[in-house]
């Protein structure tokens, strides 16, 4: 079922005192937000506390001779100078990656980025820490760099991971996808194959706050305490558990407000074992924050794939195949964050929204001398890539069939009836219509109107571009029988205790990073017990205080532990249901459930309020026979399939045929995520997700010289949208619930990120028409463009 | 978070004590004005002063606009904020606030200041390429007294100037000549980047021909630099369509732009030349809508 936007202006209410789930209302996180009372990692503060610095690699490749580190040793105030050698000593000089590859903590042979940790400084303060990283001395006899991803598999390419016993090659792996025959076939008697060659450049997660731990190892009781910017604090602490030796129960991970997260905090990097270290080492609690540069330069990185995208069709327009071949940078280290089977992440649902009859990728990922990664950020898993392919295909199809792009869309959807449906490549869409969302989005964007207006603009010599993008998302990783990363399983745990007053405490595995999860969780509690939100405490980022669960990416907070919270009550009222009917002496038969209320059928009078039903549980009163007495319940669920929302985005640019700067005038955006649960909530995530994408549409990329120096170090080099960039953004929705999540919802953090970028580069290459420009890629910078405009667009790398 | 090296700090209470403490530390000191382009390289360790010598309260002493018939003086600590607001700076060379409103954000803006942007000798900086095309002249007070010298030779490469170890730029000064008018323009990849070219014109018409017309580019050479050959061309011609397209074509063969992550070397000259016809153009049409 679909349902649009309903006809009446949906205002701002607050509904925090009101017994209902769904609808606006301010984030519960917000007053300590906006009064400077949140507590990051940065603001714990331990008696005795002492501070770590990383001294990091100058270059991208080279041997290390000999590391001198005496001079620091000697500054007054530093407690330690610890190196690779010396972790080598502890068997901690390696530690395994997401993806079953191994990475180095310090260096020991040789460093393979620029930015690779080689030592680390403890000292009473950051600035004496600092101080003494220039003190220590490495002797580096420096190598050639594998810089260009297009030569890493040539014979000659110096090999990265020599220390790998008989690695004589840069290759990681190759992967396939969908049936190559079947897709050589179709694209044989096509009438029309167009293909081109798309580059998505190598792009940060860039969040406001970098990465940072403190260490606190308590040695008479073998307790190690870590607070740490991590999006997935229960899987940390088994991983500590497993590469450390530390005993599970003797590690408790506390993730506190995180200031952004998009992926890049997913993964463990080397500064928080080295903070691990450093406290065993010194016996005092440790703390390590990275600066912007050292984020930039060696965190996990997203996107870099060169690829090759073909797509075959009928004369009439019906979209008949795709079909890629994708070379994949994954820098020094095979650092990727996705569940183990799937090493290319979900890029398998480059088939977009279509009806194909066939599909085909190819992929090959390498080594090279840049920082490792690989991250999701803000892709659940690949997915940004795949829809960058397949939406810029469909618009470079329509360009050649001289069609209109959204008309080619509309023509090749698939249909309701269809669902759920399975894709070629093997992936089972759960629900979706998309025809009326991308006709509402037209709607919004006055799209033949937009279409006249080119036209008279370009027959005055003016540049107007208009863009479409659709896209389907797979979010809520995931099954466990699919699904797991290092072998744990993609399910997410969920306790919930309604106290004797009627207030409630629910604790979740995920960890917010500014989603909103106090406020949304507490609504989807509020709306199947019937408790005001506000009474309601949302619990998470702390492994002595959650049950386990894999944690915040991929937009699985929703599909995963949204599931789990609704579950979680649906049990508790159940158990509520069993007391009230002792309470009203009547059968469960005869007992209605009213938000928050359960009523007697044909009387409601009668009735019990969920607060009554909890004290009566905690109380001295009788229970029914058989029945414990408290209010809690605890889940743990595993998710039968994703969920998959999908979006019509419509971009709208000018560009200065003088100049050739693009400026996006609006943009459009209908999101369906199925059940909406927070609306203002969505919003800002579809915002945010929106302005991230014009960054990497016009301006993000993490570029080297060919000596292997970051071009990106700094947000004076990286640049990251502001406000005069981006217009205000036109949004709307529709709702297809998913069929097998508990409340129908689907997961919408990610959403804007990955629909965004095709839309404004199609609308750039829309308005390049009249210059023959077929494809460009991005950053669609000023000099770029006009590259472009003068017949010669030129890959960023 | 980035930290700096470790430093004194001292705050001048006047001129005189600036120069005192300049005297006293010579190349071991920096100046701090508005610190938006000091602080950063510091806490990258790119500058690591040993003595700071904090000039902010000689903001009453050196923060001023004073424009008279013959010449507009500017003190060194005028704030980029004032510099946007000052009506009668405006009416005069409307250049400054075409610069100011493309200069970094208001933060940026109520710190900064016009001593602080010409000291730093960024080839990119806007101010230094305003300058450039107004012809100013520092005013440049040490031990000895005061000296001016010309913009062409306060720059003398990339983040250097002609304010020796134990000098202090004080004052700009811009010669008013009837009947002018001026324009700037920049190309950013994004709001508060530095430019990837930008490009101010001033113009001056008697009788329906041109006095005088300056061209100053920003980022396309070791330092913001004056198109002579512009000037040439344009002095005693009338104003048009075509003279603006030489015009732009020589400030595109006058300036030596480099590739890089801003933009390549052929769009740089490109901008070079479609930037000198738009200032020039909005110059002229300003002094047109005046009269």
């Amino acid at each position: 079922m679909t349902t649009t936007e309903p006809k009446r202006t949906e205002r701002f209410e607050d509904n925090d005192q009101k017994p209902v789930g769904y609808g606006r209302m301010l984030r519960k996180e917000d007053p300590r937000f906006v009064r400077g009372k949140g507590r990051y990692v940065d603001d714990v503060q331990l008696p005795g506390m002492l501070h770590l610095a990383i001294l990091r690699s100058p270059m991208a490749h080279a041997r290390i001779v000999s590391v001198d580190t005496s001079a620091a040793e000697a500054l007054p105030h530093v407690h330690a100078v610890v190196t690779g050698t010396m972790l080598a000593d502890k068997g901690l000089a390696w530690m395994p990656t997401l993806s079953n590859d191994v990475q180095s903590v310090l260096a020991t042979d040789k460093v393979r980025f620029q930015g690779q940790e080689v030592a680390f400084v403890v000292a009473d303060d950051r600035y004496t820490a600092r101080d003494a990283l220039e003190l220590i001395d490495v002797e580096y006899d420096p190598l050639d760099p594998v810089m260009d991803v297009r030569k890493a598999l040539d014979e000659a390419a110096p090999v990265v991971r020599d220390e790998i016993e008989g690695k004589t090659d840069n290759h990681i792996f190759d992967w396939e996808t969908g049936d190559a025959g079947a897709t050589e076939k179709v694209f044989a008697k096509a009438d029309v194959v167009v293909s081109e060659d798309i580059v998505y450049p190598r792009v940060h997660p860039a969040p406001m706050e970098t990465c940072g731990a403190v260490a606190d190892y308590d040695a008479v009781d073998g307790r190690l305490t870590l607070w740490s910017t991590t999006q997935a604090p229960h899987a940390h602490r088994t991983l500590y558990a497993l590469v450390a030796g530390l005993p599970e129960h003797k590690i408790r991970i506390i993730s506190p407000d995180i200031g952004g997260g998009f992926g890049g905090k997913v993964p463990i990097y080397p500064g928080y074992v080295c903070s691990i270290v450093a406290s065993l080492v010194t016996g005092k609690p440790v703390k390590w924050m990275e600066d912007r540069s050292e984020n930039l330069t060696s965190t996990g990185f997203a996107r870099d794939y060169v690829m090759r995208g073909e797509i075959a069709a009928t004369k009439e327009g019906k979209i008949l195949a795709i079909r890629t071949h994708v070379l994949a940078d994954h820098g020094a280290f095979n650092g990727v964050a996705a569940p183990v089977k799937y090493p290319a992440g979900f890029f398998g649902v480059f088939t977009g929204s279509y009806d194909l009859e066939a599909a085909y990728c190819s992929m090959s990922a390498v080594y090279t001398n840049k920082a490792p990664g690989g991250v999701a950020y803000a892709c659940s898993f690949r997915i940004t890539e795949a829809v960058y392919l397949v939406e810029r295909m469909v618009s470079r199809l329509a360009d050649e069939l001289g069609v209109d792009q959204a008309q080619l869309r509309l023509d090749n959807f698939l249909r309701p009836d269809q669902f759920p449906y399975t894709t070629k490549t093997g992936w089972v869409y759960d629900s979706g219509n998309y025809e009326p969302t991308m006709r509402k989005a037209m709607e919004i964007a006055g799209y033949e109107q937009l279409r006249r207006e080119q036209e008279q603009k370009r027959a005055r010599g003016e540049i107007m571009g208009i863009g479409v993008s659709f896209f389907t998302e797979a979010v809520g990783a995931g099954p466990r029988k699919d699904m797991d990363i290092l072998g744990l399983g993609m399910a997410d745990g969920c306790e919930l205790r309604v106290h004797p007053t009627g207030k409630a405490v629910v604790r979740l595995s995920v960890q917010t990073q500014g989603q909103g999860h106090e406020t949304t969780f507490a609504q989807i509690v509020a709306e199947e017990l019937g408790i005001p939100p506000a009474d309601i405490d949302v619990v998470h980022g702390d492994t002595d205080q959650t049950p386990f669960g894999l944690g915040t990416y991929g937009s699985r907070s929703t599909p995963v532990s949204g599931a789990a919270a609704a579950l979680v009550s649906r049990k508790v009222r159940d158990k509520a249901k069993l007391i009230a009917s002792g309470m009203l002496e009547v059968s469960i038969a005869d007992l209605e459930w009213e938000k928050g209320r359960f009523q007697v059928a044909g009387d409601p009078e009668q009735s019990v309020t969920i607060q009554d039903i909890a004290m009566r549980a905690h109380g001295a009163g009788d229970l029914p026979e058989g029945i414990e007495g408290g209010l809690e319940a605890q889940i743990c669920y595993n998710p039968e399939n994703l969920t998959y929302p999908h979006g019509a985005y419509i971009c709208v640019v000018d560009i200065d045929p003088g100049t050739a700067h693009v400026t996006v005038r609006r943009f459009i955006a209908v999101d369906d995520c199925g059940t909406r649960i927070n609306p203002m909530i969505i919003e800002g995530q579809v915002h945010g997700g929106l302005t991230d994408g014009v960054g990497m549409a016009l301006m993000e990329m993490i570029a080297f010289d060919s000596d292997g120096n970051c071009l990106g170090g700094s947000l004076m080099d990286y640049l990251i949208p502001t406000a005069l960039e981006v217009p205000d953004w036109e949004t709307g929705y529709t709702v297809t619930p998913s069929p097998h999540h508990p409340i129908g919802a689907k997961g919408v953090g990610e959403s804007a990120t990955v629909g965004s970028p095709p839309a404004i580069v199609n609308a750039v290459i829309d308005a390049l028409r009249p210059f023959g420009v077929h494809h460009a890629d991005m950053p669609l910078t000023p000099s770029r463009v006009w590259e472009a405009m003068c017949g010669n667009p030129q890959p960023p790398i | 978070m980035q930290v700096p090296a470790a430093l004194e700090y001292e705050r001048a209470s006047d001129v005189d004590h600036a120069l005192n403490l300049l005297g006293r530390y010579g190349d071991t000191a920096k100046i701090l004005a508005g610190g938006h382009s000091l602080l950063p390289m510091m806490k990258l360790r790119l500058a690591t002063p040993e003595y700071l010598i904090d000039i902010n309260d000689l903001h009453d002493e050196l923060g001023y606009i004073r424009i008279d018939p013959t010449e507009a003086r500017i003190g060194a600590m005028t704030r980029h904020r004032e510099l946007l607001e000052s009506d009668e700076l405006g009416r005069m060379f409307p250049i400054f606030a075409d610069a100011e409103r493309v200069i970094a954000d208001p933060v940026v803006r109520n710190r900064g200041t016009i001593g602080g942007s010409l000291c730093q000798a960024d080839p990119s900086e806007d101010l230094s390429a305003v300058c450039t095309t107004l012809a100013a002249s520092c005013v440049i007070r040490g031990p000895g007294g005061d000296r001016v010298v010309a913009m062409d030779e306060f720059h003398q490469g990339p983040y250097e100037t002609a304010v020796g170890d134990d000098e202090l730029l004080i004052e700009l000064r811009i010669p008013v000549h009837p009947n002018g008018s001026s324009a700037y323009e920049k190309v950013e990849r994004r709001a508060g980047d530095w430019a990837v070219v930008s490009a101010g014109a001033a113009v001056w018409l008697e009788d329906g021909v041109l006095s005088d017309a300056r061209v100053g580019l920003a980022a396309v050479g070791p330092n913001t630099n004056g198109i002579t050959a512009v000037s040439e061309a344009c002095r005693g011609q009338a104003p048009s369509e075509e003279l603006f397209a030489r015009a732009g074509e020589l400030a595109a063969q006058h300036c030596e732009p480099s590739t890089d992550q801003r933009g390549s070397a052929d769009y740089k000259r490109h901008l070079a030349k479609e930037l000198t016809v738009r200032t020039l153009r909005q110059a002229v049409r300003r002094i047109v809508e005046r009269n």
